[in-house]
């Protein structure tokens, strides 16, 4: 069928231990192979810098609350306005922007798979559905089980591999990815409007913690043999002094998983925080950081705070709302019927507030400290800490210790009395760079098996070609270029075909979405349980027969069927 | 024949719980449904075949010929109108949004003549909601405000609120207050532990009263608010502060009546504050079956929720300039389009008037008031009965509609996208 030659790669590939070669790339049928004899079809790299597709393994860009964040902004929308063009849509948004200019912008960046990461499982329906405009990135699903009645039930019994079946049923009904577990225990709180804070709170009616919920989930979750590990959004988001139970948190994980990480922490940024109220806020991430340092069963993403705009999202509904009476300025929430959560608000991220400045600080320093960078994946939990459109903004403050002097030097002044960022002069190379940025990604979302995050022979063709000549530019002085030549690629290839070019799209592109279905015997399908029947039937407002999402949502898709111990 | 769990394309309530009887590919029983869902599902009267005018009177036509007669009077058309859309399929309502861009047209959909209001209302100040579940499950206190769901969604209160069983609630009907403002005396006011009953037009300053008591400023409070005995107000205050969920619920007697999108942003600014003091939320008793499936679909397509402009190669949204009735009431559109609704009955004289002027293609199974000012008629299966389809429910459920009989009808997908590709082929040449 196809076939496609790339001549001339300036090739960083870390999965694969290539460290800056120069080398021709050839694709068949979608797949990277030795060689190719038709070489009708080439593309010159002109020694550019060329690396696997990116990968963001935490990202909001599809399903219910992201899309009641543009319902409730129209002013946002405004900010980000584009013409049709033959193969484009015409797009709206700057933070929470139309399904079309999420997969423009991110092709245009390099990216060619995305993981949204909440998805309530009685609205996956609506994720799906707007996956399938996500035409030009793969796409995939962190499922949500922080409130999930039936697993704190399974918690409560002592009953790990209960809360496996439940987890392993909901996940395959659902078509989602992988386990989400975001502020365990306080969505269900939110439910009264209280929250559990951290982690030994036992949650009303149910008598389980948070602790206790995430133990389980981590566990079933390598019961289930999932490709990804759980994937956790701590207790406590955004309060001064959250450090401890981010600490604590890394503490209690085991090490069950030798290809991957136990456990996932996710913006980590906003779990660093020292002090006791706003007055004393300062950064702990130095603490973090040697944990994390310490814990090879833990990976991270920094959650990077980028100043400007943006909008806040997350099923963390406690939280929004405690940021909402900071703020004052407009709140959505959306709780979610024996599962979960979320709230919307949109922010200012302001150099002249001192927490703001001390939040970009701390993204920063973790990703400066954390010693392996296969432990600390490059996002800013999109839109929550700015637009992934900042990416490229936040790789040139990881190389260039004099950009982050002189971004330092515009913050409030106060800010050096409660941060260590000056003092650290580590400055990140290209090859560390390509592993927060997709190989690290993709080995913590268990998806290199699947062809991602790399270009071997038989990965997936998903390449990005920037216009960039490392041997060129001095990353730590020319901080600029770096920003301009990461922004947008000059070829950016999915599957084999050239899907954007020079930040225009070539094609309207067709997207596959990964799910994962646990293999359970006839003894643990929950489904057929019929306590879990009565109640599931008796406490939602949808039929159990109506709740599974059908195959019509997901035309193209890759399953991972997992052999698992239930 | 029996099919069970079969979703209701009625009301916002998308019940799911339906059995629905088949014999001879006709429905012939619904049970668990309401009276409007029975009649829904038992309907049989519809338009056989595709018709075009000729003269004053119209002919009977082959799809193809409907097709070709649609894309041509869009082709000619400088500022096509695309209205409707809450009674079809989420797919359709992609379709058509994709079919405006093309065209550069406006697409609105019949939000902006219910809960339009409520969506600026958002806009403002954001909308602390929930699942119905989770009011079922947890609510002690129930608030339908300018709504009366006994008749306009009569199995919301059994399914959803007073009559419905909660998990948290030992005697879920005995333990549930329930409390009703309007401007008369409903069916569901007479079920009610208070009714308040407001003078029209007076929601706003009732609400404002509420806020001031809870924000213990009820000193400032004349003895009556819009005709509300200001002890009533304070007692209802009480309830909502003692409650440790409140659920409010409301309707077009909120967001059409005098101060519109204020009303409902006053009440959305009440929830707040009882946020702040209990647990509370509020929801718009959608109308439609999939109103709010055509929001959903809108915004993550153009960004914007109802009223989208494209005549400028962007999505511009301008409520009041770029909604239906404006456009129609200013003479500014040359043709509609018209899918799932029945504009002629529900718009103003003057709008109707303008659609008699110009050339009207309707998409709907049945014929209504729209049908005698349009040009072309084409008849579509009945999404979630005889092809099924995603809706969302009125508080973002997102739910796949059945298909219950065989039809010979093609859908609204399948017919605006050949009106596309038809379109799309004129265009090029």
């Amino acid at each position: 069928m196809s076939e496609l030659l790339v001549k001339n790669a300036f090739v960083i590939d870390p999965l694969n231990n290539i460290n800056g070669e120069i080398m021709d790339i050839a694709v068949k049928d979608g797949k990277i192979v030795e060689s190719v004899k038709d070489t009708s079809n080439t593309i010159d790299a002109k020694g550019n810098l060329t690396l696997p597709g990116g990968v963001d393994s935490h990202t909001h860009i599809c399903g219910t609350k992201v899309n009641f964040g543009r319902y409730m902004s129209p002013e946002d929308m405004r900010a980000g306005r584009g013409r049709a063009q033959k193969y484009m849509y015409p797009v709206s948004g700057y933070s929470v922007p139309t399904v079309y200019a999420n997969t423009y912008r991110y092709s245009s960046l390099g990216y060619t798979t995305v993981l949204e990461g909440a998805m309530a499982p009685l609205e996956a329906r609506h994720t799906h559905e707007e996956f399938s405009y996500n035409t030009l990135q793969d796409t995939m699903a962190n499922t949500l089980f922080d409130g999930n009645w039936a697993v704190m039930e399974a918690v409560a019994e002592n009953d790990l591999k209960k809360v496996a079946a439940i987890v392993g049923w909901t996940l395959a009904a659902v078509k989602g990815f992988a386990v989400k577990i975001t502020n365990p225990g306080g969505t269900e709180m939110w439910g009264w409007g209280k929250d559990v804070g951290c982690m030994h709170t036992k949650v009303d009616h149910f008598g389980v913690t948070a602790a206790e919920i995430t133990d389980y989930l981590i566990r079933a979750n390598e019961l289930l043999n999932l490709p990804h590990s759980a994937h956790l959004h701590n207790n406590n988001l955004g309060k001064p002094g959250n450090y401890k139970c981010t600490l604590e948190r890394m503490q209690r994980t085991p090490d069950l998983n030798d290809k991957r990480q136990t456990l996932y922490m996710t913006h980590v940024q906003f779990h660093s925080y020292g002090g006791s109220k706003w007055a004393d806020f300062c950064s702990k991430a130095d603490d973090v950081a040697w944990m994390i340092n310490r814990k090879p069963q833990i990976a991270i993403d920094m959650g990077q705070v980028m100043f400007g705009k943006t909008t806040t999202m997350t099923a963390d509904g406690p939280m929004e709302f405690n940021l909402y009476r900071l703020y004052n300025n407009k709140w959505s929430n959306h709780d979610v019927e024996l599962e979960t959560g979320s709230g919307i608000i949109p922010v200012l991220y302001s150099k002249k507030n001192l927490v703001n400045s001390i939040m970009w600080s701390i993204g920063l320093e973790l990703a400066l400290m954390t010693k392996n960078p296969w432990q600390c994946m490059l996002a800013t939990d999109n839109p929550n800490g700015a637009p992934f459109v900042k990416y490229p903004e936040v790789i040139a403050l990881l190389m260039s210790s004099k950009y982050r002097d002189e971004e330092f030097s515009t913050l409030q002044k106060d800010t050096e009395k409660r941060v260590i960022l000056p003092s650290l002069d580590r400055e990140m190379d290209w090859n560390e760079i390509a592993i927060m940025t997709r190989a690290a990604q993709a080995k913590a979302l268990g998806i290199v098996d699947l062809g991602k995050g790399h270009l071997g022979v038989g990965a997936d063709a998903d390449i990005a070609i920037y216009p960039v000549k490392t041997g060129d530019i001095d990353p730590t002085q020319e901080y600029e270029k770096v920003i301009e030549g990461l922004s947008v690629t000059t070829h950016t290839i999915k599957r084999g075909r050239t899907v954007s070019k020079d930040g225009n799209c070539l094609v309207f592109g067709d997207n596959a979405t990964i799910w994962v279905k646990p293999k359970i015997s006839e003894n643990y399908d929950i489904s057929k349980d019929p306590e879990f029947i009565k109640r599931f039937e008796r406490y939602y407002t949808v039929n159990m027969a109506n709740y599974p999402v059908e195959e019509e949502y997901i035309n193209r898709n890759i399953c991972i069927e997992t052999e698992t111990e239930l | 024949m029996k099919i069970t769990d079969v979703i209701c394309p009625f009301c916002g309530c998308l019940c799911d719980d339906l059995t629905v009887t088949i014999e001879n590919n006709r429905v012939t029983g619904v049970d668990n449904g309401c009276a409007l869902a029975e009649a829904k599902f038992m309907h049989t009267g519809r338009l056989n075949n595709p018709i075009i005018k000729d003269g004053d009177r119209f002919r009977e036509t082959g799809y193809d010929d409907a097709i070709g007669a649609a894309a041509d009077i869009l082709k000619d058309s400088e500022r096509p109108l695309l209205f409707g859309w809450s009674g079809t399929q989420g797919e359709a309502q992609c379709s058509g949004v994709h079919l405006c861009e093309l065209l550069g047209g406006v697409i609105d959909n019949t939000s902006s003549i219910c809960h339009g209001p409520s969506i600026l209302a958002i806009q403002e100040v954001g909308h602390p909601g929930c699942t119905l579940g989770q009011v079922k499950n947890r609510a002690d206190l129930i608030i339908y405000w300018g709504c009366n769901p006994v008749e306009g969604h009569p199995r919301h209160m059994s399914r959803y609120t007073n009559y419905a069983d909660g998990f948290f609630l030992e005697n879920a009907f005995r333990e549930r207050k329930l409390i009703v403002a309007d401007v008369r005396k409903t069916e569901s006011a007479n079920l009610a532990d208070e009714f308040i009953q407001i003078k029209p037009g007076g929601d706003y300053a009732v609400f404002s009263a509420l806020r001031a008591i809870i924000r213990g400023k009820g000193d400032i409070l004349p003895d009556y608010v819009a005709g509300v005995a200001k002890s009533q107000l304070e007692r209802v205050a009480k309830m909502c502060l003692e409650a440790k969920f409140g659920a409010i619920f409301f309707g077009l007697g909120l967001t059409m009546t005098k101060n519109k999108y204020k009303n409902i942003r006053n009440a959305i600014e009440l929830t707040d504050l009882l946020c702040r003091h209990t647990k509370f939320t509020i929801t718009p008793m959608r109308g439609h079956w999939n109103v709010y499936g055509s929001n959903e679909v809108m915004t993550w397509l153009t960004g914007y929720p109802y009223g989208v402009d494209f005549s400028r190669g962007i999505a511009f949204y301008n409520p009041g300039e770029t909604t239906a009735i404006d456009i129609l009431a200013k003479k500014e559109c040359d043709a509609m389009f018209v899918v799932a609704s029945d504009p002629a009955a529900h718009m103003p004289k003057k709008c109707a008037e303008h659609m008699a002027e110009i050339p009207v293609i309707q998409i709907d199974p049945h014929i209504n008031c729209t049908t005698l000012l349009s040009d072309v008629q084409l008849p579509v299966a009945v999404t979630g009965i005889e092809t099924p389809g995603t809706a969302y429910r009125m508080d973002g459920i997102p739910l796949r509609t059945k298909k219950v009989i065989e039809t010979v009808y093609p859908n609204d997908t399948e017919i605006i996208d050949k009106i596309y590709k038809k379109v799309l082929e004129v265009q090029k040449k």
